[in-house]
């Protein structure tokens, strides 16, 4: 080993272990990841004269910024219309994708599998390419312009019910056969049984949800265009078309979207990789 | 095994029992649970069929009409098409996609491999570097754009202000065509690099112990373990990742591309689904945009099935 990394080194110098050059390597990398985003953290508390005078640290440490962004625009209204509709496309999508997880995990009906590679194939499908359609058909359902057009197209995707599926095909039979056995129903089996054990995906499912749709932009953009209804990352948008040059109050805006995510990442990081691992992994 | 039994008790009990009675169910088990199954099913099957499955139809559907005003529709045959060959912005567009994708591709790749297998040694802290690597991504793109764009200012933007201070000169990082595509390049390997590196940090972790024990009693290198051991037994989760990041480089960014550079300067960034997106709910072009849309669909399954065939379909049991 130690021969391997003085002959790696182009150098020849004496390291005392490659881990020493890796670990440096690592907190250099580290600090380009974030620095970009305590630059903008840190900017949101300087004034105007001073958000681009190129320190990290501000001098004139402020909270007006926030106080402007919260009463010059409705922020704290984008804020709720967010986290109302993120939070409902969560709860709501749970639900369903799990019911038809276990479904497609656990019970005998004919034409399953079919059924199950149907649902997989609509994954291939991105949102972005079925957009105009998915603009039409809302307009022709009435949902242009109302929280359930913002929730409703939201729920469905397929990628919730494959990873449920995957765990509920490794859970325990016995529980449940068991149940089923002293005369349970599936719906009961399902509600007291499986759902209680599917405690862990469920919760990272859930804060995987949360994130992506609380970062929503695109549908957001076409389904809305009331006021009343903007989603925090669509009044950024606009926020930093109206106020050019004033990145003081811009960067306020974008501090106050992010920190949010920030925080619920840093409270449920285990949560979020352990659902990446599993969507990379099956 | 046991339900089995119970299924065949209730054939063979079945017949002999009268409809009318109270304490048996009118359906039979059997029954019982397709109808659960359907129930269970069915709002996500009803969801996904009205809100993926029809308007992917429609979408080709569309791209045979000409789609003026609130719904009328003109049945127009390959108008569309023909047009879309000679619309030299829409080339233009698809050029810049591919620059885009062949691009941004392999070096989110390489980048996030690098960095799942540095985050994989036990380093001392190596947690915070995971988390450190990993932040960006949970940042919305729009977040991101408003945040570079601020950092790539050409006056007073941090990026410019270091180059100065090392005696370079600055940049007009997103005032010449080129230079954004790659700062758009740029700033999504930064956003995706670590959702990547913690997929090929779970690959690396299937990868079995004992495997890197036998390479090191033979005394192999670190770049003969990884070319014998990790490449291919990561295969899969290469395979993942080439497709996924594909697929979604040719189909998003729409948000970042909005709030960073909004498609300029000089169309330097108008993607392909950009610019799908300006002639659908810009002007109203309905029919043209799903005719471009459909097109690029047709493309991204092509590369789909490329890297399947290209990477086995992510399968390393071929016996090479």
């Amino acid at each position: 080993m130690a021969s391997d990394a003085l002959t790696s080194r182009a150098g020849g110098r004496r390291l005392r272990s490659p881990r020493t050059g890796l670990t440096a390597l690592a907190v250099v990398l580290s600090l380009i990841s974030i620095f970009p985003v305590l630059w903008m953290v840190t900017s949101s508390f300087k004034t105007r004269v001073t958000v681009t005078d190129g320190n990290l640290i501000p001098k004139d440490f402020t909270f007006d910024n926030f106080v402007y962004v919260f009463t010059e625009v409705p922020f704290g209204r984008y804020l709720w219309n967010s986290f109302f509709v993120s939070a409902v496309i969560t709860v709501v999508a749970l639900f369903f994708h799990s019911m038809a997880a276990y479904a497609l995990a656990r019970l005998r009906f004919p034409g399953r599998e079919k059924l199950f590679g149907a649902i997989f194939a609509t994954l291939l499908v991105t949102a972005p390419v079925v957009l105009i359609p998915l603009f039409l058909v809302a307009r022709e359902l009435g949902l242009l312009n109302s929280y359930a057009g913002l929730i409703i197209p939201a729920v469905f995707n397929a990628f919730g019910v494959f990873l449920l599926r995957q765990f509920y095909l490794g859970l325990p039979r016995e529980l449940e056969e068991a149940a089923i056995v002293d005369g349970c129903g599936h719906w009961r089996v399902y509600w007291n049984i499986v759902l209680p054990m599917s405690r862990p995906i469920l919760s990272a499912l859930a804060i995987f949800f949360f994130l992506a749709n609380w970062n929503a932009f695109v549908w957001p953009l076409v389904a809305t265009n009331d006021q009343s209804l903007t989603v925090v990352q669509l009044g950024i948008a606009s926020f930093q078309n109206q106020y050019t040059s004033n990145w003081n109050y811009i960067l306020a805006a974008a501090t106050v979207a992010a920190l949010p995510m920030l925080a619920l990442f840093f409270v449920f990081q285990r949560q979020i990789v352990e659902s990446i691992k599993t969507s990379g992994l099956k | 095994m046991s339900s089995v039994a119970a299924q065949q008790r209730r054939r063979t009990a079945a017949p002999a029992q009268s409809p009318a009675s109270a304490d048996t169910p009118r359906l039979s088990r059997k029954h019982r649970e397709w109808l659960a199954a359907g129930l269970f099913l069915a709002p996500d099957v009803l969801g996904l069929l009205v809100f993926v499955a029809i308007p992917m139809v429609l979408s080709i559907a569309l791209s045979f009409f000409q789609v003026s005003g609130f719904g009328s529709y003109q049945w127009i045959g390959l108008g569309n098409y023909r047009r879309m060959m000679h619309d030299p912005l829409f080339w233009d567009s698809m050029r810049i996609t591919g620059e885009y994708v062949v691009i941004l591709v392999p070096v989110l790749f390489c980048v996030s491999l690098g960095l799942g297998l540095l985050v994989k040694q036990k380093l001392p802290g190596v947690g915070v570097y995971r988390t450190a690597l990993f932040l960006p991504y949970v940042i919305s793109l729009v977040v991101v754009g408003v945040l570079w764009k601020f950092l790539l200012d050409e006056q007073t933007g941090v990026v410019n202000r270091a180059m100065r201070a090392a005696g370079f000169d600055g940049e007009s990082w997103l005032g010449s065509p080129s230079l954004a595509l790659g700062c758009v390049i740029a700033v999504m390997v930064w956003v995706m690099m670590g959702y990547y590196m913690i997929i090929f940090l779970a690959g690396l972790q299937e990868i079995p112990k004992e495997f890197y024990e036998a390479a090191k009693l033979d005394g192999a290198g670190p770049w003969t373990t990884f070319r014998t051991i990790t490449w291919p037994l990561l295969r899969p989760t290469s395979f993942f990742v080439l497709l996924m990041s594909t697929v979604a480089a040719i189909t998003g960014g729409l948000d970042l591309i909005f709030v960073l550079t909004n498609g300029g300067p000089a169309n330097g960034t108008s993607l392909a689904i950009f610019y799908i997106y300006q002639q659908a709910f810009g002007f109203g072009e309905f029919g043209y945009a799903s005719a471009m849309g459909s097109f690029l669909v047709l493309i991204m399954v092509v590369i789909s099935a490329v890297i399947f065939k290209f990477t086995r379909g992510g399968r390393f049991d071929d016996g090479e």
